[in-house]
């Protein structure tokens, strides 16, 4: 009978040294795991200003905003029809051209393609541009229209907006 | 300790001083000396060795391409082009590291191949099979990361593209892509730690090459008829019979690698990788390493995003339980007259897959790679185990050595018939 309470005594000192052991190690494991995450420089990148007083009707830049590219593009009324005949309902992330855009001429989106991260073809005027005269992403095939919106292939989800604000007329501010 | 274990002796006194305090000269006897290889192997079981010594070659070139490699974004690709340019022998280092790691794959490839066709996975050694499985899991890992070192156009884009991979898994796929490049997209904080990676893995590989070969050495390697060691008649000493003939395995691979390293050293790049990264254009077709290919034409066969992630990483994971999916006790597919033509239908479709990985998917080619991975899923799931239920095998042969005697007199060979022949009688009588 005298070796019971021993024995517990003994359990209770093994079983918190291993747990405050256990507790230790994922402690020490945690500043290696957490420094693979974006550094402080990183995540302070900060805000870019875009001149958009030089860009024609029709006409689209990419510029670079976090490493990434932005598109602004300055709309046709042709394609801000076509955009804004769309039904939300009948498209795979359903919105609507108006929740896209500030003002309707001015069309501003992340160039990443959300199936992958290309680059999706459509800048430049010999580019090809898709079925539905918007972007194309040329590694796996995903169309975009003309509010940058999924209309075909394997990406999931319509072209990022980013946070932007109009300065004045002619200035962006993107970020 | 244990001062009475027992010591093996050796004429060496040298020898017999080390093996007192560390038994390495006896275990080496033992594993690579005297250890008892079937005597009907063929040059396949050669291809073992071959991806050894590969994977020290790549070791080797890759630690002195480091030591002129430099992984910064602004540097790295300048710095490849220097070693290729102004470092003494870096073309040399660089295309032996290349092209290495093309005829890595060549070699693990045949090396699979052959413990598939020949049922190597099966009992006892499943677990063989499972540490071969991670071997090739992190080389796959391992080439993927050095193929962005150069920082080239393919090399910034493909790892843009495997990388967003993650991205497909619900809710953390996001967090786990920032995590893994240590930006928001792929920049220097992820060329750093590739580098790192890259360089540390292949030594994960080594150790774990290791208990592979300890894990063969324990039941002893499989042979062409599937059947085990049953007297000393039916084995060869590893050395020196097969140590001979792995080392002319390895000329023949040599002479193969040099071929392409001297005469066609870019063969398998792809041009577009001596083009500077540019995060802002994606080149029109990304093809990843012909390797991988297979693996990429399923992933883009789904026309989901993640759907066609699921079903790539599991066209790998559906490996490890192979030895679980097939019941039938016959290892070798010479002695399986159904199972062997799909097992030749797997082999021909996982190459036809691999072409149309490297092509665009589109039209007929999207159409080849969906039968494609319709087979490669349908052969794990419904061929193998369905196969080995109905299918009613050949007869063994009783012993590696009657093999032999029966292609010395066919006729009276006691193989088919299940008796011993008259040559088998002798060869037991030596």
């Amino acid at each position: 009978m005298a070796k019971k309470p021993k024995n517990k005594r003994r359990d209770f000192l093994q079983l918190s040294t291993v747990t405050l052991g256990a507790v230790g190690t994922a402690a020490f494991i945690w500043p290696f795991l957490k420094s693979m995450s974006p550094a402080e420089d990183t995540l302070a990148a900060g805000s870019t200003e875009v001149d958009i007083s030089a860009i024609e009707e029709g006409q689209s830049i990419t510029i670079k905003w976090r490493g990434k590219p932005v598109f602004i593009k300055k709309r046709t009324k042709d394609e801000i029809e076509a955009a804004k005949m769309v039904q939300a309902g009948d498209l795979r992330d359903p919105q609507d051209d108006a929740d896209r855009v500030q003002k309707e001429e001015w069309l501003v989106l992340v160039g990443v393609c959300t199936h992958l991260g290309c680059v999706p073809l459509g800048q430049k005027v010999s580019d090809m541009k898709g079925e539905y005269d918007g972007w194309y992403c040329p590694c796996h095939g995903s169309h975009y229209d003309t509010s940058g919106r999924i209309r075909k292939g394997p990406a999931p989800k319509n072209l990022d907006v980013p946070p932007y604000t109009f300065l004045n007329d002619t200035t962006i501010k993107i970020g | 300790m244990d001062q009475n274990r027992k010591v093996h002796q050796f004429k060496n006194p040298v020898l017999n001083w080390i093996e007192f305090r560390l038994p390495i000269i006896s275990y080496f006897k033992k594993e690579y000396g005297d250890y008892p290889m079937p005597k009907n192997c063929n040059y396949f079981w050669s291809f073992g060795a071959l991806a050894t010594i590969t994977l020290v070659t790549m070791i080797v070139s890759g630690i002195f391409l480091a030591m002129n490699y430099t992984p910064h974004t602004d540097m790295a690709f300048d710095s490849v082009e220097r070693i290729m340019r102004d470092v003494n022998y870096g073309w040399l280092m660089r295309y032996i590291h290349s092209n290495g790691a093309a005829f890595f794959f060549i070699i693990v490839y045949i090396h699979i191949v052959r413990a598939m066709y020949f049922g190597s996975y099966k009992y006892p050694r499943e677990l063989n099979w499972i540490l071969g499985v991670f071997i090739f899991l992190l080389m796959m890992a391992t080439s993927f990361l050095g193929y962005t070192l150069p920082w080239g156009q393919m090399s910034y884009w493909g790892a843009t593209v495997i990388t967003n991979l993650f991205s497909a898994i619900p809710i953390i796929g996001e967090g786990l892509k920032t995590w893994l490049l240590g930006d928001y997209n792929v920049g220097n904080a992820t060329l750093n730690r590739f580098f790192a990676l890259h360089y540390v893995l292949p030594f994960v590989i080594f150790g774990i090459v290791g208990l592979h070969v300890a894990a063969v050495h324990v039941h002893g390697s499989n042979n062409p008829d599937g059947i085990d060691i049953k007297s000393k008649n039916d084995s060869v000493n590893f050395f020196p019979y097969m140590l001979i003939k792995d080392t002319i395995a390895m000329c023949a691979f040599g002479v193969a690698i040099s071929a392409v390293i001297f005469f066609g050293p870019n063969l398998m790049a792809e041009v577009d990788n001596y083009i500077p990264a540019d995060p802002l254009v994606t080149p029109a077709h990304i093809v990843p390493n012909w390797y991988l290919a297979p693996f990429y034409a399923i992933l883009r066969a789904v026309p989901d995003k993640l759907g066609g992630v699921l079903l790539m990483f599991g066209a790998i994971v559906i490996l490890f339980v192979l030895p679980w999916l097939d019941r039938s006790k016959v290892r070798s597919c010479n002695y399986r007259p159904i199972y062997k033509w799909f097992m030749m239908g797997f082999f021909v479709n996982f190459f036809v897959l691999g072409y149309v990985g490297m092509l665009p998917a589109e039209g007929l080619y999207l159409l080849i790679a969906r039968v494609g991975l319709l087979y490669y899923f349908g052969f794990f799931f419904i061929i193998t185990p369905f196969v080995g239920w109905i299918e009613k095998p050949n007869k063994l042969p009783l012993s590696i050595s009657d093999v032999y005697a029966k292609n010395i007199a066919p006729n009276i060979g006691g193989g088919e018939k299940g008796m011993p022949s008259p040559a088998m009688q002798k060869d037991t009588n030596l």
